[in-house]
C-alpha cells in the first residue's frame, strides 16, 4: 500500500499519475511494498504453471478428495467479495448514500476476489481449455452451470464498474473522450448495480447449491425449497452479512498501512451494524435448517448424523464454533451499539464473522469429501501440496498488488481527500 | 447386475478383466490406491469379531449405474455424463469432460476416477489395446460403463443381422465373464425372464447405499447376515462392531 511520505518532502516521481489533494508515500518506498508481493506472485504463477503442464498430480487432491484447498479458498474469497455487489445493493438501489465513501473500495475488492478465483478455477479443472464446453453444451440442471455463467457475468460487470473508477485517474482524465465515456458510464451504474446484485444473488446461492444438491453426500445434502437446496439461501444470506464486514476490515487495514483517515468511524460502525443485522438473521436460518438436517433429512437418507461428528478432529466442536462462536458472537457484537463504537470490538467482530463464512465453506467442502458414505468406508485426509498452496498464496498476492496499485493512483475512498484537509486545517488552527 | 457375494473370493481377475478391456493404463510408479484407475475395486471387509466368529468378504465396487435422480448426471456442468434410458447404463464422455470433478464428488459410491497424469503403456504394450474403446487423456474422469465397446458390438452385429435387438449372450461386461466363479450375473433388469431379474424376485439381496434414493443396478447377494447387515448400513459407524474396509486397489 505504501505508507504515507513525510511532510514536506519532495512529491513522489509519480505524482503526475495521482489525483490531487491525495498523499502518496515516495515511488520508491512503494516499490519496496509491491516487489515481495511480485515475488509470490512469480512463486504462484510458477506453481499454477507447473499444475497446468505437468497436470492436476502435482496436487494432493485425489479421487476421493477430488476437491480441496483451492475450492474451499475460492468459495471464501468469493463470499467475502459480496461486500462489492451488496454495498453496490445499499447504494444504488437502496439509496444509502452513506455507502459512496466505500463502494469504489468494495468494487475493486470485489474484482480481485472474482478474478483471482477465477484464475484458480482455471487451474483447477483438468482440461481448462474446454471451459466454454459448458457454454456450449450447457447442464441446465447443474448448479456448476449456474454458478459458471453468473461467475463470468458478473466479473464482466465487475469489470464495467472498475472501468469509470480507472478512467477517473489523473492522467486518464486528460483525455475527453475517457472523461465523456467514464460519464455515460456512470449513468448506467445504476442499471449494473441491479445486474451485479442479480447475478450475485444467483451464483453465491448455486454456490451454496453445488453442495445442498448432493444425494450422495448426506452430510452436505439439504432438502429442497422450491428448486434450490436451503444451502442455496444460507450461502447468499451469509456472503451479505460478511461482505460488509471484509470491506470494513479491508478498509481498517488500507487505513493502518497507509497511515490515513479514508472513511469517517459512522461509515465502519454502519458497516457492522448491517453486517451484524445480516449475520443474526443468518444464523437463525442456519440453525433451523441444521435442526431440520438433522431430525429430517439425514434420518430419511439413513445416516445418524451423530455419526458425521464422531471423526476427530471434525468432532461437534466444528458445529458449535461455527454457529456460537464464528456465528452468534459476532452478530451479538455488530447489534451492540456501544460495541461498535470501538473500534477492536467492532474489528475483532467483522474478523470473526469473516472467519465463520471461511469456516462453513471448509466445511461443505472438506469434512463433506472427508466422511465416509459407503458402510466400508474410512474417514480420509488431505493435506495440500506446496504446488496448491503457493498456487492460491500467488492469487493473494495478485489481490494485494491490484488493490495497492488502484489505491495508489484511484479514488478509492472518495472521503480520504475531504478527511485529509480537515487534518490538514486542524493542524494549521493548533500551530 | 447382481453379483453373489458368497461365491467372491477376491481374487481380482474382474479388476485386470476390466482393465484390459477398457485400455486402463498401467498405474504410474506414483501412483497411490486414491489416484490410480480402477473402474473396478474388490474391498475386502472383515465382521472384526474375535475367533472363531471373525469373518471375511469381497466386496466388487464399480458403478452402481444409478437410475434415479442419478447423482453424477445431474451435477455435471456440460452433460459429459449420460444416463440412457433405454439401457439403464450411465455414459461417461471424456471427450466432452471439463476435469472440474464434481461428478466425483456427488458419487456416493466413489466409483468414478480422475486421470491425474498421461496414460503411458511400456513399449509393445500398446499393441494389446482394445481397438473398440478409446483411450482417454489427462484431466478427465472416467469410470465403469458396463464395456460400451462390447455393446456397440453386439448392436453392430445385431443391425448387420436385421435384428433391433440383441440377444443375452451377445453382451456381457468382461468382469462378468472373466469371473472364476461365476459371481456376477449380468442382463436386463427389465426383462423378466432375465437371470439377474429372477435372483432379485427370489430375495436375499441389497443394493448399497439404498436409503440414498438414488436407485443404483448393482444387486448384491448373500446369504451371510452379518454381510447383509453391513451392506444394508448407511453409514460405517465407530461403535461395537465396526466393520474396516480394506481396498485391494493398484491402477
Amino acid at each position: 500500500m505504501g505508507r504515507e511520505c513525510t511532510r514536506g518532502r519532495s512529491k513522489p516521481m509519480d505524482s503526475h499519475l495521482i489525483l490531487r489533494g491525495l498523499e502518496r508515500c515516495t515511488f520508491r518506498k512503494f516499490l519496496g511494498w509491491i516487489l515481495p508481493w511480485i515475488a509470490l506472485l512469480a512463486f504462484g504463477v510458477y506453481a499454477a504453471g507447473r499444475c497446468l503442464v505437468l497436470g492436476l498430480n502435482q496436487t494432493n487432491m485425489d479421487n476421493r478428495f477430488a476437491f480441496g484447498l483451492w475450492i474451499f479458498l475460492d468459495l471464501t474469497i468469493i463470499a467475502l467479495g459480496a461486500g462489492a455487489f451488496f454495498t453496490g445493493f445499499l447504494l444504488y438501489i437502496l439509496k444509502r448514500s452513506e455507502m459512496k465513501a466505500v463502494i469504489n473500495s468494495a468494487v475493486v475488492i470485489g474484482f480481485v476476489c472474482y478474478s483471482g478465483a477465477v484464475c484458480a478455477l482455471f487451474v483447477d479443472v483438468g482440461q481448462p481449455l474446454r471451459s466454454w464446453f459448458t457454454f456450449w453444451h450447457p447442464n441446465v440442471h447443474s448448479m456448476l452451470t449456474e454458478v459458471t455463467f453468473c461467475i463470468t457475468c458478473y466479473l464482466i460487470v465487475l469489470l464495467i464498474e472498475y472501468v469509470p473508477i480507472f478512467l477517473k485517474n489523473r492522467k486518464l482524465r486528460q483525455v475527453p473522450s475517457f472523461l465523456v465515456f467514464e460519464h455515460e458510464l456512470h449513468k448506467l451504474t445504476y442499471v449494473f448495480a441491479g445486474a451485479g446484485t442479480f447475478l450475485s444473488f444467483f451464483h453465491q446461492g448455486s454456490l451454496g447449491g453445488l453442495f445442498g444438491v448432493l444425494r450422495g453426500r448426506p452430510f452436505a445434502f439439504r432438502p429442497e425449497l422450491g428448486i434450490w437446496p436451503s444451502t442455496f439461501f444460507l450461502f447468499i444470506l451469509s456472503a451479505a452479512a460478511v461482505g460488509p464486514s471484509f470491506v470494513l476490515l479491508t478498509t481498517w487495514l488500507v487505513s493502518k498501512i497507509s497511515r490515513k483517515v479514508l472513511v469517517r468511524q459512522e461509515i465502519l460502525s454502519q458497516l457492522g451494524r448491517i453486517s451484524g443485522i445480516l449475520l443474526a438473521a443468518y444464523v437463525f436460518l442456519k440453525c433451523v435448517d441444521t435442526l431440520i438436517w438433522m431430525n429430517g433429512t439425514s434420518r430419511a437418507a439413513g445416516f445418524d448424523v451423530h455419526e458425521f461428528y464422531t471423526y476427530q478432529p471434525f468432532g461437534v466442536w466444528i458445529l458449535f464454533f461455527e454457529i456460537v462462536v464464528l456465528g452468534l458472537v459476532p452478530a451479538a457484537i455488530l447489534l451492540d451499539s456501544k460495541k461498535r463504537a470501538s473500534m477492536p470490538w467492532l474489528l475483532s467482530a467483522a474478523a470473526l464473522a469473516c472467519a465463520g463464512v471461511a469456516l462453513n465453506r471448509f466445511v461443505m467442502t472438506i469434512q463433506t469429501l472427508a466422511l465416509p458414505t459407503l458402510p466400508f468406508d474410512r474417514f480420509l485426509s488431505y493435506w495440500p501440496s506446496w504446488q496448491e498452496s503457493a498456487t492460491f498464496l500467488g492469487v493473494a498476492a495478485y489481490g494485494v498488488l491490484v488493490y495497492s496499485i488502484s489505491f495508489r493512483y484511484l479514488n478509492l475512498f472518495p472521503q480520504e481527500r475531504e478527511l485529509a484537509a480537515d487534518a490538514a486545517a486542524r493542524r494549521e488552527v493548533r500551530r | 447386475m447382481v453379483i453373489d457375494l458368497d461365491r467372491c473370493t477376491g481374487c481380482g481377475a474382474c479388476m485386470v478383466a476390466c482393465a484390459v478391456e477398457n485400455n486402463v493404463p498401467p498405474a504410474r510408479p506414483e501412483a497411490t490406491p486414491r489416484t490410480g484407475i480402477t473402474w473396478l475395486r474388490v474391498y475386502q471387509i472383515e465382521n472384526r469379531q474375535p475367533v472363531p466368529e471373525s469373518r471375511s468378504a469381497f466386496i466388487p465396487m464399480l458403478c452402481q449405474q444409478c437410475g434415479q435422480d442419478t447423482p453424477c448426471a445431474s451435477v455435471c456442468p456440460q452433460q459429459a455424463v449420460e444416463a440412457d434410458p433405454r439401457t439403464g447404463i450411465v455414459d461417461q464422455m471424456p471427450q466432452r469432460c471439463l476435469g472440474c470433478r464434481y461428478c466425483m464428488a456427488a458419487c456416493p459410491y466413489h466409483a468414478r476416477y480422475f486421470n491425474w497424469w498421461d496414460p503411458v503403456w511400456p513399449k509393445g504394450m500398446e499393441k494389446t489395446l482394445n481397438p473398440d474403446v478409446a483411450t482417454r487423456m489427462r484431466g478427465v474422469v472416467e469410470k465403469c460403463n458396463f464395456c460400451h465397446g462390447r455393446l456397440h458390438r453386439a448392436q453392430a452385429q445385431a443391425a448387420a443381422e436385421g435384428r433391433r435387438d440383441i440377444r443375452p449372450e451377445e453382451y456381457v461386461p468382461a468382469c462378468v465373464e472373466s469371473c472364476p466363479a461365476g459371481a456376477m450375473v449380468f442382463g436386463d433388469l427389465a426383462e423378466e425372464r432375465s437371470e439377474p431379474a429372477k435372483m432379485i424376485r427370489k430375495g436375499g439381496t441389497v443394493r448399497l447405499l439404498e436409503s440414498l434414493g438414488t436407485g443404483p443396478k448393482i444387486y448384491y447377494k448373500t446369504n451371510r447376515e452379518w454381510l447383509r447387515e453391513i451392506a444394508a448400513r448407511g453409514a460405517p459407524g465407530n461403535g461395537p462392531g465396526v466393520h474396516a474396509g480394506k481396498e485391494q486397489a493398484n491402477g
